[in-house]
Parts: structure tokens; C-alpha cells; sequence
């Protein structure tokens, strides 16, 4: 049975021993601690679980080890920068567009490859990405308004 | 294990009954030990009033003396406290309290009635919530409860703290307490100038007082800290995924568990052999009865050690219902009235109805149905399990902890106090976590192990094994008479449960009976519960009368109505949404529902975009106007009107469960189609801030009115009267 002894989380590479075949949200939570890449469905139908995987937000849930054992893994733990919040973590603060939270981190980690992509998105472009991610308490008005504050804020930034 | 239960059961669905006190909390701590534990300072106990005020004479406690309405206690703290904090050293306060933060921002709005009355910073307050060992029992976390209960109670025991340490001030300094000024976590006295923080008055003390406390609390035309929108407490812990949901607990040596399901409802195991799983390393696999599972070192080794375990079982005896027969099976299936009064089913009336019926020149029956549904908090069931000789201690999520350590403590045959539940803030519930399977399950599997287990419940385990808001059949006949005003109203609900059954119009005749029925399904509470469905049923059924009496739905509503707060609520709602200034069409219609439950007043106006050929309706539009008295925090109560409505679209347009032969057929959101950012409409809110009257709840009611103001802007713009929710699961048929 084919093992995987590491793996490139948040800009380190660090030590794990997994099955090839166990999926990448398992070994991010359990073997290395991770637990703000939620579970939610197991089935791609959520992104609670969403990380990004050589910048691109992938369902972590989904991902099996042993596939992206040479990729570069970002989660919602790696995204601060020297300890300041990227703009759309500072964003949701702002604007309060979290109830229980257990979605936030999919949504931001979607919403941070998307806004890399899109300086400047519609609404409509907004809600058409983040189709796939799910918020049960319904924190989706907000969530569309940090999103535009955290374009906002990242246009600005670059200037 | 079955999950046909053939009486209700009161774990889950604790609404239909009256809410009963609280029994008395034993706090089984020894003062000295207390102080051990939690650092020297000051501690002040509220005393549970009402519990209290039962049991004894007031202001005397059963290890206390009596001082002028206030009780100082020698070494057994009181055993009947309501609430209690602590202010330490250093000026930190720690408030303890069972109930527990699901999303609904309670940690956030308690913590600002606690800094409210103790004129304290909200930063220097941390509340410790739902862990069995350390914070006063509480019953649990629903029916929109914390608000009007608990707020109130850590506003007394704030302020009755203050107010010890004003007196400890006045003690000090030798002067007289009505000359001290509480403010900014200090005492100060103006006339010397002299102040003092309340860290150093708790220094070196080790005081503990408990009050029956009386005192006057700040009105809420004078709050400060309550009343604003003061953020999540640690918001910055979420976004940055640092918070610990109990998912995400996790111990030394710690294996993941992983329960082995039946087939269908019912089944019962007949064998395991545990196959391969014998030799996979680090491997557990138990067996009790009907319940089997694994542990394991990783979650990928306990899948596959489950996915070979050979069982054979029994099915279950019964041809069990689909939901495809579900309203013939629950209209055939009512059980006698359990209790009396109209939450063990029962009924009530005035006037005579049939009379009021057959004098009515304008008359409706009509049939509602509404399926069953679940809650699908995003996180699953969860709980990690750690046994220590022979104690238990479990971290889970659930809104009843110290309901959960009781069926713990049933079920592994010890006393509550060998059991410790702690609940960390959960990725919310709805009504839908008042149980303790998974906590039951992962301390058996940690039992077997001699190691902590963690189990998380699957998406599929979630949807099948936990229970569902009830579905039921509601029978609905009517009269009004010509002026527009109803005359009789007989209303019957099967199943769906009584919350908000009676009608907040007034109607002279009128008979309400709630039919307690053997639910084919495992079911339980749900955000505003029944509310919702007879709202749904009772608005629409309104709004059809307007119909038939050429009437506005508004002028119909406010004719009937006398309560002033709910008219309030339906003229602003209308006000905002421009009611009126546009006719509906074809392709847009606009319609409005709502009333009253827990305290709270709620309209919603609704407009729909049609597209007959495709047969689509969107929900383009809603506005919301809700009174649920002094708002303590605006934003936090914004965003929970906002989720109200958008869980509510789901219910109302799309969401039911589909079963049959035992099994769950739609258990995953692949299946199970649930609001997404495609669904949301502007959503409008208007909070009307009723300082003169008391705080209630406002995470359920809000959801109320949606479903039917949705279902008569359909019908105002298609004609079409949809009774069944969801109403459009398949589309809008031609
Ligand atoms: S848990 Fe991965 S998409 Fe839901
Ligand atoms: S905030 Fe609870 S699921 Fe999104």
C-alpha cells in the first residue's frame, strides 16, 4: 500500500504518514492539525472544505493524498500574511458575515482564489462562483458584501 | 435499534410541552475548592428565582442565612443557582451559564448584558457556556429562550455584583455606597476623586455571595453596550480557522470512530464477524446489542475496517410508510391526547363553530400538507469520547448538554456526576441537535478502545439517523362575513406540532385541535418548529379569503386584527416593500404573511419572478419587519432575520424528505437541495426596536412568514393556490 511521508502545507513541507488513497481533508485535520478545512458533505456539494491547491480552490474532500503529495496546499491557517489578515478574512470580520462559521472558511477560501482572478467582479460573477459553497444558516447577503468590500480593499492595496 | 418511537418523545420534542422550571442545579462544590479552581476574587451566585422561590422562603437558601433579602452561605455553595460569575485578580470577569452558542450569537449578546450592568468593558468578560461540570444546569438551548430567561438572569447577577462591589468600595473607603459611581470596570467616588478597579477589590479575596437579586436593571432606553451592534465574540478565531468546533476537539492518542448503520429503519443485527478487520493495525471493532462499529488510528483505516465487517440483519417486521402515502398514513395514524391541554393534543374553543359556519356568506375549507425535512446543520453530529476511571468526559455538539450527560450517564449505568459534557460553539443545529446518539456512540467505541475516541456523523448518517422537523396535515374552515370580518375558524393540525396554532385574528367561533400522530419518522424540533408550517397554512388560508372577498390582503389582515404590535409589523413591512404601488402580473406577483410566536411580531412581504413556460419561481425580493421588543444587538438580530428568510426559501420552495421502505432516499445534498447563493433574493430588514418592551428570542420566529407570503405572491400572480410545502419541489406546473 502506496504511503505519502509529506506533503506542502502553508508554505512548508511538512511530515505526515498516510494512505495514498485517504483524502486530503482527513490528513490536513487529523494528522496535521488543520481543523479549519471543515467536513461537510464528503461529496463535493459543499466546500466547507475547500483549500487551495497550487492556487486553484479545490474540494479537500475530494483529494485523495497520494495526488497531491508534490502540489502546493494552502489552508484557511496559511492565508494571514506576517499576521495581518487577507483582506477578505478582514472583510468578513467587518462585515459580520458569519453565523456559526462553520462555512467561513470554504467561503473565504473560495472567495480568495476568485478575487485573485477578479479585481473587480460582478454580483452576478460572485454568486455564480460561489454557487457550490453552502451556508445552512443563510449568511449569504453578507458574504456577497465582504466579498465586495474585500475587491474593494485588494484594489486599492494593488494600487 | 428502531427509530419508530410510538410516543413522543419528550428529549426532542421538548415544545409540545409546557416548559417546566429547571430542577434545582446540585453544584457539589465545597467553597474552598471553588476558589481553587478558580483563582481568589469575588463570585456572586444568582440565586434560580422562580426555582428558588418554590422551594423556599425567599432570599434563604438551604445552606444560607438570611441578611436583609440577601443570604451569605458558610462552605456548601447554593445548590439552586440560576446563573454565576467571577471576577478574578485581574479584573477579568468569567461568567458561567448552560446554555450554549449555535450560531445564533448568543455569546455575543449575553456578554453585552453582563457588561451593561457591571459597567464593564465587553472585552474583559469571557463566558464560560454548556460545559456540565463547571456551568449551572440548564435545560437547553431552544424555543428562542435565551433572551427572555438567561439575559435577564446574567443582568441580575451583573448588577447584583456591581452592586457587592460598590459596597465593598463604600467598605474601604468608609464611604456610603449612593455616593460611589460604577463605570469602565472601576468604582470611583467624585466627591474624593478616589477610584478603584474591580481587580483590585477582588484582589487577595475569596468571597462568594449568592443573591436573590431584586435589583432594578437598566432600562433599555438608557443601555450603552446593549442595544449596539457589538461584533462576534472571537470573529477573528473563524476566520482564520482557529476556532475548535467539537469536530474538531481532538485528545492524546485519540482513534476515530466509525458506527456500522442497519440497512433500513428497524433492523436489527442478527451476526458481525469482524472479517479482515481482525488484523488491520490499531483496529477496534465492537459490539453491543444492535449497535457495531470500529475504532481506528486514522478515519481511512476505521472506513475501510467498517467497510469489511460481515453483518447480517434482521429487517424490520413492519412495511413501513413512503412519503408517497405520508398525509392518507398521518390522517389514519392519530394517537389519543396524551395530557391534557393543547400540547398533548387536545383542542380549544369558543363560540360554536358549526353555527358560525353555516351562517357565513363567505366560507373556505381547504387541506394543507407539509413534508418532512431536515435540519442539515453544516457540521454533522459530532463528539469525541474520553473515559478516565471509570469518568466520562465528552466534547459534542449539541443544544442540551446536561441532557446529553444524562443519557450518557443511562446508558453506561454510572451517576451523572462520573460524566462531564462540554459543548464548544457548534456549526449550529436549528432545532435539530437536541440529542446524544453520537456522544453515546463514540464513549462506547472509547470504552472498548481504552482510548479517546472522535466520531463524526457522515453527511448520510446526518440525514438518516438524526430526526426531522415533523411533517402533518393541517384542515383548515372558515367564514367571514361580508364587512370582512371572520366570524369562524376551525383549524386542525396532524402531526406538525401546535406551536403558533392558535390564530392571532380575531374570530368569535373558533376551535383549534392538535392531533398527536405516530409519525412514521424519527422527528423534532426545528427553527420555530410548527410555527412556520401553521403560519404557512393560516396566511394562506387568509389570503385566499381576502381573494374571495375582493379585498386587499393588507385592509383583510388589519381588519381582523386587534394586536397592535402585529399590525405595527405588517404596516411596516408593507410600507417598505411599497405594497400596493405595483399590481402583480403574469411574471411577478407580490404577496405577504405573518403573526406571532415566543414574543416575537413578524411580517414578511415577498416578490416573485414567474417564468410559466420553464416553470420557475425565484424569490426575488423580501422584506422582513420584526418587533421582538428591545433589541439587544441589531446587526447580530439582521443576520439572523437574513438566515431566517434564506433557510426558510429552502422549506417553503424545494426541500422534503423522500423515503420509503426504511431508508432515506435523498440523505446528501446532491440529493437534498437546500438554498444556495443562486436563491437569495434582496432581503430587506426592518427591526422595530421596542425598548418599552421586554428582550425575546429572535432566531426562529423570523422564519415564519416567508412560506406563505412566497406561496400568495404565486398565487397573485398565477392564480394558482399551491397548499403544500415545499410548494415547488419539481417547479411550477403548467
Ligand atoms: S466536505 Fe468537501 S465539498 Fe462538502
Ligand atoms: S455561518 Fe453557519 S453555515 Fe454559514
Amino acid at each position: 500500500m502506496a504511503r505519502v511521508k509529506s506533503l506542502h502545507v502553508n508554505g512548508k513541507q511538512v511530515a505526515i504518514d498516510s494512505d495514498a488513497n485517504a483524502t486530503l481533508l482527513s490528513v490536513l485535520r487529523d494528522q496535521l492539525d488543520l481543523t479549519g478545512t471543515k467536513y461537510g458533505c464528503g461529496e463535493g456539494q459543499c466546500a466547507a472544505c475547500t483549500v487551495l491547491i497550487d492556487g486553484f480552490p479545490r474540494h479537500s474532500c475530494q483529494a485523495r493524498v497520494g495526488a497531491v503529495a508534490s502540489r502546493k496546499i494552502t489552508t484557511i491557517e496559511g492565508i494571514a500574511e506576517n499576521g495581518k489578515l487577507h483582506p477578505l478574512q478582514q472583510a468578513f470580520l467587518d462585515e459580520q458575515a458569519l453565523q456559526c462559521g462553520y462555512c467561513t472558511s470554504g467561503m473565504i477560501m473560495t472567495g480568495v482564489a476568485f478575487l485573485q482572478a477578479h479585481a473587480n467582479p460582478s454580483e452576478d460573477m460572485i454568486r455564480g462562483f460561489m454557487q457550490g459553497n453552502i451556508c445552512r444558516c443563510g449568511t449569504y447577503p453578507r458574504i456577497l458584501a465582504a466579498f465586495r468590500r474585500a475587491a474593494e480593499m485588494m484594489r486599492k492595496q494593488a494600487g | 435499534m428502531t427509530r419508530r418511537p410510538r410516543k413522543i418523545d419528550p428529549e426532542i420534542e421538548l415544545e409540545r410541552y409546557e416548559l417546566s422550571e429547571p430542577p434545582l442545579h446540585q453544584f457539589g462544590l465545597e467553597r474552598r475548592d471553588f476558589f481553587r479552581l478558580m483563582g481568589a476574587g469575588v463570585a456572586v451566585f444568582l440565586v434560580a428565582r422562580d426555582a428558588g422561590a418554590a422551594q423556599q422562603p425567599a432570599g434563604r437558601g438551604p445552606h444560607g442565612r438570611e441578611s436583609g433579602g440577601r443570604f451569605h452561605f458558610d462552605e456548601r455553595l447554593p445548590e439552586n443557582i440560576g446563573a454565576w460569575l467571577h471576577i478574578g485578580e485581574n479584573g477579568s470577569v468569567t461568567v458561567y451559564t448552560g446554555k450554549v452558542e449555535v450560531g445564533q450569537n448568543i455569546r455575543t449578546s449575553l456578554t453585552q448584558a453582563v457588561a451593561e450592568e457591571l459597567r464593564t468593558a465587553v472585552g474583559t468578560i469571557q463566558l464560560v457556556m454548556g460545559d456540565t461540570a463547571l456551568t449551572p444546569f440548564d435545560m437547553g438551548t431552544f424555543g428562542s429562550r435565551t433572551t427572555p430567561t438567561m439575559n435577564l438572569e446574567l443582568r441580575r447577577v451583573a448588577c447584583a455584583a456591581r452592586n457587592l462591589l460598590v459596597a465593598m468600595a463604600a467598605k474601604r473607603w468608609s464611604a456610603k455606597t449612593a455616593s460611589l459611581i460604577a463605570a469602565d470596570g472601576k468604582i470611583s467616588d467624585p466627591a474624593s476623586g478616589r477610584s478603584i478597579e474591580y481587580g483590585a477589590l477582588a484582589r487577595g479575596q475569596t468571597l462568594a455571595k449568592a443573591l436573590v437579586a431584586h435589583d432594578p436593571l437598566r432600562p433599555a432606553t438608557d443601555w450603552t453596550v446593549a442595544g449596539t451592534s457589538v461584533p462576534k465574540i472571537n470573529g477573528i478565531d473563524f476566520v482564520t480557522g482557529k476556532h475548535r468546533y467539537p469536530s474538531d476537539i481532538r485528545r492524546p492518542q485519540m482513534l476515530f470512530g466509525k458506527v456500522l448503520r442497519p440497512p433500513a429503519f428497524g433492523a436489527a443485527l442478527d451476526s458481525l464477524s469482524p472479517g479482515e478487520a481482525k488484523t488491520m493495525p490499531g483496529v477496534v471493532v465492537v459490539r453491543d446489542g444492535d449497535f457495531a462499529g470500529v475504532a481506528a488510528p486514522g478515519e481511512y483505516e476505521a472506513e475501510r475496517a467498517l467497510a469489511v465487517l460481515k453483518a447480517q440483519w434482521k429487517p424490520a417486521p413492519d412495511p413501513q410508510p413512503s412519503n408517497k402515502n405520508l398525509y392518507e398514513y398521518l390522517k389514519s395514524h392519530t394517537e389519543p391526547a396524551e395530557h391534557d391541554g393543547f400540547f398533548g393534543g387536545g383542542s380549544v374553543e369558543t363560540g360554536s363553530v358549526e353555527q358560525a359556519l353555516a351562517s357565513a356568506p363567505v366560507r373556505l375549507d381547504a387541506t394543507y400538507t407539509i413534508a418532512y425535512i431536515a435540519h442539515a446543520p453544516l457540521e454533522p453530529r459530532a463528539a469525541v469520547a474520553e473515559w478516565n476511571r471509570g469518568k466520562l468526559t465528552v466534547w459534542t455538539g449539541t443544544q442540551r448538554p446536561f441532557g446529553v450527560r444524562d443519557q450518557l450517564a443511562q446508558a453506561f449505568h454510572i451517576p451523572r456526576s462520573q460524566v462531564r459534557v462540554l459543548m464548544p460553539d457548534m456549526g449550529s443545529a436549528y432545532g435539530g441537535k437536541h440529542t446524544g446518539e453520537c456522544a453515546v456512540e463514540a464513549a462506547r467505541l472509547a470504552k472498548a478502545a481504552g482510548r479517546p475516541v472522535k466520531l463524526i456523523w457522515t453527511r448520510e448518517e446526518e440525514f438518516t439517523w438524526a430526526y426531522f422537523r415533523p411533517a402533518g396535515v393541517i384542515d383548515i374552515r372558515s367564514g367571514a362575513d361580508n364587512a370582512g370580518k371572520l366570524t369562524a375558524w376551525e383549524f386542525h393540525n396532524y402531526n406538525s406540532g401546535p406551536s403558533a396554532m392558535r390564530t392571532p385574528y380575531v374570530v368569535p367561533s373558533q376551535r383549534i385541535e392538535f392531533h398527536p400522530v405516530d409519525s412514521p419518522l424519527r422527528q423534532g424540533s426545528y427553527r420555530a418548529l410548527a410555527a412556520t408550517t401553521n403560519h404557512f397554512a393560516r396566511e394562506s388560508h387568509m389570503d385566499d379569503l381576502a381573494s374571495r372577498l375582493k379585498l386587499d390582503p393588507l385592509e383583510f389582515r388589519l381588519r381582523n386584527l386587534d394586536d397592535e404590535r402585529l399590525k405595527a409589523v405588517f404596516q411596516a413591512a408593507a410600507e417598505r416593500f411599497g405594497w400596493g404601488k405595483r399590481k402583480s402580473s403574469p411574471a411577478r406577483g407580490f404577496g405577504m404573511g405573518g403573526g406571532f410566536e415566543k414574543g416575537g411580531y413578524v411580517a414578511t412581504c415577498a416578490e416573485v419572478a414567474i417564468d410559466r413556460a420553464r416553470g420557475s419561481v425565484r424569490v426575488v425580493r423580501v422584506v422582513t419587519a420584526f418587533d421582538c421588543g428591545a433589541v439587544v444587538n441589531p446587526n447580530g438580530l439582521r443576520n439572523q432575520i437574513m438566515g431566517a428568510n434564506v433557510m426558510g426559501l429552502g422549506g417553503a420552495l424545494f426541500e422534503a424528505i423522500e423515503f420509503a421502505n426504511g431508508k432515506i432516499l435523498n440523505d446528501r445534498f446532491s440529493r437534498y437541495r437546500v438554498p444556495r447563493f443562486s436563491d437569495l433574493p434582496e432581503i430587506e430588514v426592518i427591526l422595530v426596536d421596542r425598548k418599552d418592551q421586554p428582550s425575546a428570542g429572535a432566531g426562529e420566529t423570523p422564519i415564519v412568514g416567508l412560506a406563505p407570503a412566497v406561496g400568495n405572491a404565486i398565487f397573485a400572480s398565477t392564480g394558482k393556490r399551491i397548499r403544500s410545502l415545499p410548494m415547488v419541489p419539481q417547479g411550477l406546473s403548467a
